[in-house]
């Protein structure tokens, strides 16, 4: 009995002593590690320019990061925290497992729930290695102590009690899980454009409770913003099943191609963020993006056109004169534009999308696309809210709608009028 | 379709508006912007890009611009001759004229206010690199910015701001004789150099012109 029990103290210093070395191994390896920890703030950087996270943690010409940007929801106005490791008015509190928490499970550091305009909904699907490197570099910048206004909330939507059963309807929580059926690329691309990307918290359209519904990606207008964005399955609208993996891949990271450009909140997300993707993860996006689009169908086979009664043709003509004088000089005579300059209307599918919200807009304000690496000085659509009326607008959109073989529905006035107002 | 490599065709969108002077009406607003200062120009699109100074369509054209661009647009405008003013009569009556010469040409020290000549150049055509001209701008445009300029709305969270804190000081009275008389002014003279400027004023507003690292 006794040999049995200098045996177990023995065998208890052996495991004391074998772990001991074991423990200090991490050490070891912790030095050796050392300059690759400029590797992983790079990496954690370039996650959260994947996630764009300052894009909405900033405000207009404000610190990087620090918050204040208004969000404008049909719920209240919500301000965007500050993120930067100030103790008193960012994260400098927090830990990796509380960041955790607000990405995954989309709970604040005192286990308040979050508002679902922090896209948890998204970025339940990052991987914990992810947010931790997103972490430690959101740790990693400089503290600013900048207090925020607080949130607007309607009532009842200040409610948590309502929060926890919109949660409990509409939240699946949970990583990404690979298809294995599918290569490796795709899985990535599926990964960024679920998760990080947060593509579907733009591209979608919600209930009245502001839930994505119709499945993802299916287009829908942004919230509080005005604009339209389309779906990325429909061959009628932005899906890219008919596009070439390099077509995709110029349009996200340079924002024109040679019949394509981005305007609006898709332009802003190609300068803060898509622009500075990895050519292997942009190349995975573009596979993912390509996959899940339904392929080209004709339209004209579909929709039966009745002969054009004579008031829309008398219409049309006005804005065709319209054209002529305004939008000819540079997009061309038969809307044929010119390749990664000017948008081609005919055939753009942009134009000719169910909602006209987007090119209303772009004829009202103007713009220009994105100064990207790809295409660092853009020409720009000038802005004619000031120079034509909203009826001439409305006839011009409604030409072009038309026009070349296009076919969309007429615009009206009233669709002009109600297209204003931003975030500004 | 051959679209010409240039500028001018890339700054299609600005001149849309600004392009001459001879818009009338509701859209006599837009000011001139050739030949201004290159750094005035320059900082002007930074304020409209980031929201330090609010002008909501200005704001949407430059939203995704670089800083790069910004500056090789801004040495077009700035590097354009100006073609285009014909003097706006004004009805002022003689006192009023009055008032307004002293304010341009003395300030008036009592208000601790200088006069226009004293930063804008004796000309009123601006002093390189950063301060703008104040001749050949229509009344609509003076009258809006000194409003904006009274409420702080012109340029947010610039400090020091000198022009905010001079407009404040003047009264309405005289705040629309300047907003008259200068658009009756023919445009004559050129842009001053920056050694021509008092030190002292230069001193006050140290920060505008410490913000040179762009040109170099």
């Amino acid at each position: 009995m006794k040999c049995f029990h200098l045996w177990l103290v023995w065998k208890w210093q052996a495991i004391i002593f074998i772990s001991s070395s074991f423990l200090l191994m991490p050490l070891a390896s912790t030095l050796v590690l050392a300059d690759s920890a400029e590797l992983q703030s790079q990496r954690g950087a370039y996650l959260a320019r994947v996630g764009n996270c300052m894009g909405c943690h900033t405000t207009r010409g404000g610190k990087p990061y620090a918050g204040g940007r208004k969000m404008r929801t049909p719920f209240g106005v919500f301000v965007t925290p500050n993120i930067t490791p100030d103790d008193d008015t960012g994260i400098g509190q927090w830990d990796e497992e509380d960041f955790w928490q607000a990405m995954h499970h989309g709970k604040s550091k005192d286990g308040r729930y979050l508002y679902p305009v922090f896209p948890y909904i998204e970025y339940t699907k990052v991987t914990r290695q992810d947010s931790d490197l997103i972490f430690a570099y959101l740790h990693s910048l400089p503290s600013v102590a900048q207090n925020n206004p607080p949130h607007k909330i309607d009532s009842p939507y200040d409610n948590q009690w309502l929060l926890f059963l919109w949660r409990a309807w509409y939240f699946k929580e949970g990583v990404y899980e690979s298809d294995s059926s599918k290569s490796e690329e795709w899985n990535r691309g599926a990964y960024l454009v679920q998760g990080l990307g947060h593509c579907n918290a733009c591209h979608t359209s919600r209930n009245v409770w502001g839930a994505s519904q119709d499945g993802e990606l299916t287009g829908g207008e942004i919230m509080g913003t005005y604009w339209y964005a389309p779906s990325l399955i429909s061959p009628l609208e932005a899906g890219m099943g008919d596009w070439s993996i390099d077509a995709i891949v110029e349009l996200l990271s340079t924002g024109i191609t040679s019949h394509a450009v981005t305007s609006g909140p898709m332009a802003t997300i190609v300068r803060q963020s898509l622009q500075h993707l990895s050519a292997d993860d942009m190349r995975a996006m573009a596979v993912y993006l390509q996959s899940i689009s339904k392929k080209e169908i004709d339209v004209k086979k579909t929709k039966k056109i009745p002969p054009m009664p004579e008031a829309v043709r008398q219409y049309l003509s006005k804005g065709e004169l319209i054209y002529e004088k305004h939008c000819q000089d540079c997009h061309g005579v038969s809307g044929q534009g010119v390749p990664n300059i000017y948008p081609p209307l005919a055939g753009n599918r942009s134009v000719t999308m169910a909602s006209p919200l987007n090119t209303i807009r772009s004829v009202l304000y103007g713009g220009y696309p994105p100064s990207t690496a790809g295409n660092l000085r853009p020409y720009g659509m000038p802005p004619y809210q000031h120079i034509i009326y909203d009826i001439e607008i409305a006839q011009v959109v409604s030409y072009i709608r038309n026009a070349w073989g296009n076919i969309g529905s007429l615009v009206s006035h009233f669709d002009v009028d109600q297209s204003r107002g931003n975030e500004y | 379709m051959k679209v010409p490599d240039t500028l001018e065709e890339r700054v299609k969108p600005c001149t849309i508006c600004h392009e001459d002077a001879y818009k009338t009406g509701a859209d006599a607003y837009y000011p001139r912007i050739a030949g201004k200062p290159i750094g005035y120009l320059f900082n002007q699109l930074q304020n409209f890009r980031d929201g330090r100074r609010y002008y909501q369509p200005m704001a949407v054209l430059l939203e995704n611009m670089s800083d790069e661009y910004m500056l090789e647009i801004a040495r077009y405008f700035a590097s354009m001759q100006y073609v285009y003013s014909r003097p706006e009569p004004h009805s002022l009556p003689p006192d009023e004229i009055q008032i307004a010469r002293k304010l341009i040409n003395k300030g008036d020290s009592a208000r601790d206010l200088p006069a226009c000549s004293a930063c804008h150049g004796e000309a009123l055509m601006g002093v390189e690199p950063f301060i703008p001209g104040l001749l050949g701008l229509p009344h609509a445009y003076l009258a809006a910015q000194f409003g904006g300029w009274r409420n702080g709305g012109v340029m947010r969270g610039q400090t020091p701001d000198c022009m905010s804190e001079i407009a404040k000081k003047l009264t309405q009275e005289e705040v629309y004789a300047l907003a008259a008389l200068l658009p009756s002014q023919p445009v004559a003279g050129e842009t001053a150099e920056a050694d021509t400027l008092d030190p002292e004023l230069v001193q006050e507003c140290q920060d505008l012109f410490s913000e040179v690292r762009f040109l170099q």
